[in-house]
């Protein structure tokens, strides 16, 4: 018998607040591209992208600490793959100890050329040391900075 | 909590593939529930309980589908409960059937459900969105990406290659070509994994699990019962959770309380399942593993933190076919998640395929004399894992 299907689209529309914490991070890096993250006043911890708590102690963390440009290189990939609704490839992305901090933070990796991907994993091998750059208009957002060999 | 033990009297599961376009979403559930009920040998009135057996909603493109999966688990006037960890939903369904029981609520539980990934063209677009919207989902986050990064940090600490992920592969292809249920299951050598094209480096096409469409159901019942009716089971005599941090960049930096490279909650979820089960060497006293890993370089990481090694001895082990079939210990005889993964029920598939080794019941790639075996679920961002000792 014939057997049929039926195709649909879910396109829906969210604003997520981003609260106090992550609103003080992103208006620090539009305005002075700057990058911060918060201090576990028990831990010593610098948590970055910063939160307002620890999960190490479920204690609000207390300080505002500057961290990066520079970094180093603690994950990456490179995508070969088109995905739905993600970007064109090839690109690669990972994360990146910014210097001062204790955790890693996201962000696309630029500058390298991907078209041999071993290659391309020599060139952003865990420990490489990387800098933060900064787009020249920034809307408050995670792709506002990259990171590119240092 | 009651001392009996709970054992597993049922198990129903799909022939996965690609599409199921012959049945709808319910249809798939009841495929798998009628199977099981078959195999319990027992009439619908005897279920007391159903615990459902679904992860994203967007995966099956139907919000709140248990709301639909209700008529096809016989759910009318029953106790109902959906679970959703992500891939471990499967054997966290399992665990919660097991609570039933084992707090006295309830003699006879059901657990069931399907996916039917193979209809989602956008699956990682789906999985995209499990990441926070604050500050991680700008970026093109899914779980292969995620777990090419685990892999890459596999490399750096343990020397495992693209060739070691291979291996994984083709065995994993080999025990699924005996195994009339999994989804692919076609012979692969080496060079063809490292000829395959790149998805997320150092992950290949064929270092990735298929998209499938399917359903598992189990029947779980107290010990009284069981003797009672004089039934056939196999028992469960361990089982825990653990979950880890949502950061993914916490798993990584300066004294990370997990380690990305690793599967350190499930080695914790393990360990607790062991206690329980008086399992004190498991690579001594572990006959069949049954572990969840989505992509070839996970089996590593899963294998460590089954303790069924020293963390990165996986890899030479593997080489050496200790993991075959025909080996020490054989782990994922059906293939695994690697060659079938209907996310929905994906770890509840690995508990079944456990308990099958045990009672003597999985066909040609049955383990010869399997007595003891052991499954887990992986859900999340790697954050949320299940886990199970299975006995005869």
């Amino acid at each position: 018998m014939e057997l049929m299907s039926r195709q649909e689209t879910w396109n829906i529309t969210y604003t997520h607040a981003l609260g106090e914490t992550a609103s003080y991070f992103y208006t620090q890096l539009r305005d002075h591209a700057k990058l911060f993250g918060r201090r576990c006043a028990k831990t010593g911890k610098v948590l970055v992208p910063p939160r307002a708590f620890s999960d190490e102690t479920l204690q609000p963390t207390t300080e505002w600490v500057e961290v990066g440009p520079g970094g180093r290189i603690e994950a990456f990939t490179m995508v070969y793959e088109q995905f739905n609704n993600l970007p064109p490839p090839p690109y690669a992305f990972g994360y990146v100890l910014l210097d001062g901090a204790d955790t890693a933070i996201g962000g696309y990796f630029k500058g390298v050329d991907l078209s041999d991907p071993h290659k391309a994993a020599e060139q952003l091998a865990i420990g490489t040391r990387v800098i933060t750059r900064f787009a020249e208009e920034r809307k408050g957002d995670v792709l506002d900075f990259w990171f590119e060999r240092a | 909590m009651s001392t009996e033990r709970v054992g597993i009297i049922g198990i129903g599961q799909s022939e996965f593939r690609s599409r199921r376009d012959d049945a709808s979403y319910p249809d798939l559930v009841r495929e798998a529930v009628a199977l099981a009920m078959a195999d319990a040998k027992l009439d619908f009135d005897a279920i007391q309980a159903v615990v459902y057996s679904l992860s994203p909603d967007a995966m099956v493109g139907i919000g709140n589908a248990e709301r639909l999966g209700v008529d096809a688990v016989g759910g009318r006037n029953k106790r109902f409960l959906r679970i959703n960890t992500g891939g471990a939903t499967g054997i966290s369904s399992v665990t919660a059937a097991y609570y039933h029981i084992a707090s006295g609520a309830c003699d006879v539980v059901l657990t069931a459900g399907a996916d039917k990934v193979g209809e989602c063209g956008d699956s990682q677009t789906v999985l995209n969105k499990i990441w926070d919207p604050t500050y991680e989902r700008q970026l093109p986050l899914g779980t292969i990406n995620m777990l090419a990064m685990s892999a890459v940090r596999y490399m750096k600490f343990y020397g495992m290659t693209e060739e070691d992920m291979a291996r994984v592969t083709v065995k994993n292809r080999k025990h699924a070509a005996l195994n009339p249920r999994a989804h692919l299951r076609k012979l692969v050598s080496i060079d063809d994994v490292l000829a395959s094209r790149y998805i997320s480096w150092p992950i290949k096409l064929l270092d990735c699990c298929p998209q499938s469409s399917g359903g598992a159901a189990m029947v779980l019942a107290s010990e009284k019962f069981i003797r009672d009716n004089h039934l056939d089971a196999v028992w469960i005599t361990g089982l825990a959770t653990c979950a880890e941090t949502y950061w993914m960049g916490d798993r990584m930096g300066n004294n990370p309380t997990a380690e990305h490279a690793d599967a350190h909650a499930l080695s914790r979820a393990f360990q607790r399942a062991y206690r329980m089960a008086g399992i004190t060497d498991p690579a001594r006293q572990v006959d069949v593993a049954e572990l969840y890993a989505p992509f070839s370089n996970t089996e590593f990481h899963a294998i460590d933190a089954a303790g069924l090694c020293a963390k990165g001895e996986s890899i030479a082990r593997l080489r050496e076919g200790e993991y075959d079939l025909e080996g020490r210990i054989p782990v994922n005889p059906s293939g695994g998640t690697l060659c079938t993964n209907a996310i929905a029920v994906t770890a509840m598939a690995r508990a079944a395929e456990a308990a099958l080794q045990v009672w003597g019941r999985a066909g040609a790639h049955q383990v010869k004399g399997a007595k003891r075996a052991i499954a887990n679920g992986n859900g999340g961002d790697h954050q949320i894992f299940g886990t199970m000792v299975i006995e005869s």
